[in-house]
């Protein structure tokens, strides 16, 4: 288990005050400006080695990501913008970071907005995250009294500014160009790709959108060193996490563990275990509700990190476990899910508005087995022509659940079937 | 007897915060401020949007009102229509679920004797079923207005509707004796040794 000196966030569920003050005494703050002295090199250079992968669920290098802004300003500004659009089903770890811990992440967004030029951050929250962004703007407003940001930002000779954007109800806006267009004042529709944002982002700009948590990570790891950070979890899947821990378990929670944690051990540490006990799961999605879902067997030995997830045809994700015992209605469970990503599909591409309410109609008819069973074959072939053929990922993100559905429990679904044939012959 | 609506225009309060929200965004990129700006409107407004603010606010602007129009229908937080006084919105996504919303969705249409999407006669509440509210292991979770409360049961949903009925205060968070979203039963981490380098 993660050593509570090697956690990063110490005050996540809010015992100590989120002010500026209580943050200083937790180590946020400290010694800013000899970090920025070090020189946007030095910053990007330990980022990578601390191999950092981002945590809002794609899991790309972030110190790389970094690298990809300009050097040199060809007369547009760079802004840095900071995801804070959490919604992916399972996944609360960002709004724990922003009520208490705010100042992690607006010293991470000073350091990082530094290391690619960028003349300010703009953190897009979640619409219903209200008092959450009353909590940034808090810590916001103390960072420019004590002179850490705005002109001259700890003294360092560089000018930064932190600003909050409420996003207002929309899933999509998650998705980073969708982000871009909501904060220009727009549908939150995704953008094609190339440009990527780095060249083009918001108002034309170089931008880079990070995660809340890769961000408020940030500072901690140049303080202590890429190589700490790296010493933690498994090569490729380095650090510490925060797990959102939901469903059918004793003692759901928000906990910070060490990357590459047996999930069994995750659940039954923090969690209280599985309701009923461990023989008593029947299934976990390991990454949040986009992720395929994994069944028992797999999830006695799996490890929670990018690759152990990728080996069992599953995923990170943003790490929100949602576990379900025997007495769940899985096919339920997954028909709940396709009809989110019905809700939240922007319409955009034919592929996933039309397909996420045609799956979404099918699945419903599968709780009750009211089909036939060469559907779900057709069903499987839906989720394959519209996976990949999208602008942006809630294509995927909305075939995939159904796809590790059949993987696993396509019994359970044949079974269902057959009950709803048999009763209608009585 | 009604008299002829009063036209839309923003209190001096709002007119500032306003003005304080095209501040944030670079000069001539003030389209950036219409996500807020439909907000305050709505807010200052009772809780919905009409065509007429959507057209204010793009004069406003200096955007095509269609523009706007687009955002504030695209996004569910804007309503189109008016609200009760309170806005109780149940998330019943699968974690949510897993843990029983449905019985919190029954309860809230039972004691408040409306189906979603529907208001009461009162004109006190609107009941409205929500995609994931970001706050899975504190489910199920209901926000009311800028307010989350979590860790509910039919119990606690009933006594809350009660309370707000009656203009109590009620405490949002959650029901049950927990800290946020630390283990039922007190947190497994951070218990002492809170060192990092402070």
């Amino acid at each position: 288990m993660l050593a509570d000196k090697d956690r990063i966030f110490t005050n996540l569920y809010g015992f100590e005050s989120p002010g500026i003050e209580a943050a200083m005494k937790r180590g946020d703050w400290d010694g800013t400006k000899e970090i920025i002295a070090k020189g946007k090199d030095w910053i990007i250079g330990e980022m990578k080695e601390s191999g950092l992968r981002g945590r809002g669920g794609a899991g790309f290098p972030t110190g790389l990501k970094w690298s990809f802004m300009p050097k040199e300003t060809d007369g547009r500004p760079s802004y840095l913008v900071i995801n804070a659009d959490e919604g992916e089903p399972g996944t609360c770890k960002d709004r724990d970071l922003m009520r208490h811990d705010p100042h992690k992440l607006i010293e991470g967004c000073l350091i990082a907005g530094f290391a690619m030029n960028a003349v300010a951050a703009y953190i897009y929250i979640r619409g219903e995250f209200f008092r959450e962004a009353e909590a940034l703007e808090r810590a916001i407003k103390e960072a420019y009294d004590k002179g850490f940001i705005g002109k001259n930002a700890c003294g360092t000779g560089y000018d930064f500014d932190v600003y909050v954007h409420r996003g207002a109800g929309a899933y999509i806006c998650g998705e980073e160009t969708a982000l871009i267009e909501s904060l220009e004042g727009k549908k939150g529709q995704p953008r094609l790709k190339p440009p990527f944002p780095a060249n083009v982002g918001v108002w034309g700009c170089p931008t880079t959108v990070n995660n809340v948590e890769s961000i408020a990570v940030a500072p901690t790891i140049l303080r202590r060193g890429g190589a700490w950070f790296a010493g933690l979890g498994r090569p490729n899947n380095t650090g510490t996490k925060v797990f959102s821990i939901s469903g059918h378990v004793n003692n759901p929670c928000n906990v910070e563990e060490e990357m590459g944690i047996p999930l069994k051990e995750l659940i039954e540490k923090h969690a209280g275990g599985v309701r009923g006990g461990w023989d008593n799961l029947l299934a976990v999605i390991p990454g949040g509700s986009s992720v395929p879902v994994l069944p028992k067997e797999i999830c006695d030995t799996v490890l929670m990190d990018f690759d152990s997830l990728r080996e069992v045809q599953s995923g990170l994700g943003t790490a929100a476990v949602i576990v379900m015992d025997k007495s769940t209605d899985i096919v339920k469970a997954i028909a709940r899910l396709s009809e989110f990503y019905k809700h939240e599909s922007c319409g955009q591409c034919t592929p996933c508005r039309e397909g996420t309410g045609w799956m979404w109609r099918v699945m419903e008819r599968l709780v009750e087995g009211r089909a036939e069973k060469s559907e779900i074959d057709t069903l499987l072939d839906v989720t394959k022509q519209i996976e990949g053929h999208t602008i942006c990922a809630l294509g995927d993100a909305a075939a995939w659940p159904i796809q590790g559905l059949m993987r696993h429990f396509r019994h359970e679904v044949e079974a269902r079937i057959d009950a709803y044939h048999a009763k209608a012959a009585e | 007897m009604s008299t002829a609506p009063e036209k839309f225009v923003w209190t001096s309060e709002n007119e500032k915060a306003a003005q304080a929200h095209i501040a944030k965004y670079p000069e001539g990129r003030q389209q950036s401020a219409v996500m807020p700006l439909l907000d305050l409107a709505q807010r200052q407004n009772g809780g919905h949007v009409t065509q007429e603010i959507m057209e204010y606010i793009a004069d406003y602007l200096d955007m095509p009102a269609i523009r706007v129009q687009e955002v504030a229908t695209f996004y569910t937080m804007y309503n189109h229509k008016p609200i009760g006084k309170h806005h109780v919105q149940v998330c019943g996504t699968t974690p949510c679920w897993l843990r029983g919303s449905d019985d919190i969705m029954k309860t809230c249409k039972s004691k408040l004797g409306i189906e979603k999407g529907q208001t009461t006669e009162d004109g006190m509440f609107t009941l409205s079923e929500v995609e994931c509210a970001g706050a899975c292991v504190n489910a199920p979770v209901v926000a009311i207005d800028d307010d989350y409360f979590e860790d509910l049961t039919p119990e606690t949903m009933t006594e809350l509707l009660e309370k707000l009925a009656k203009g109590e205060e009620v405490k949002a968070g959650p029901q049950i004796d927990r800290q946020n979203s630390a283990p039922f039963g007190g947190p497994t981490t951070l218990k002492g040794d809170k060192g990092e380098d402070a």
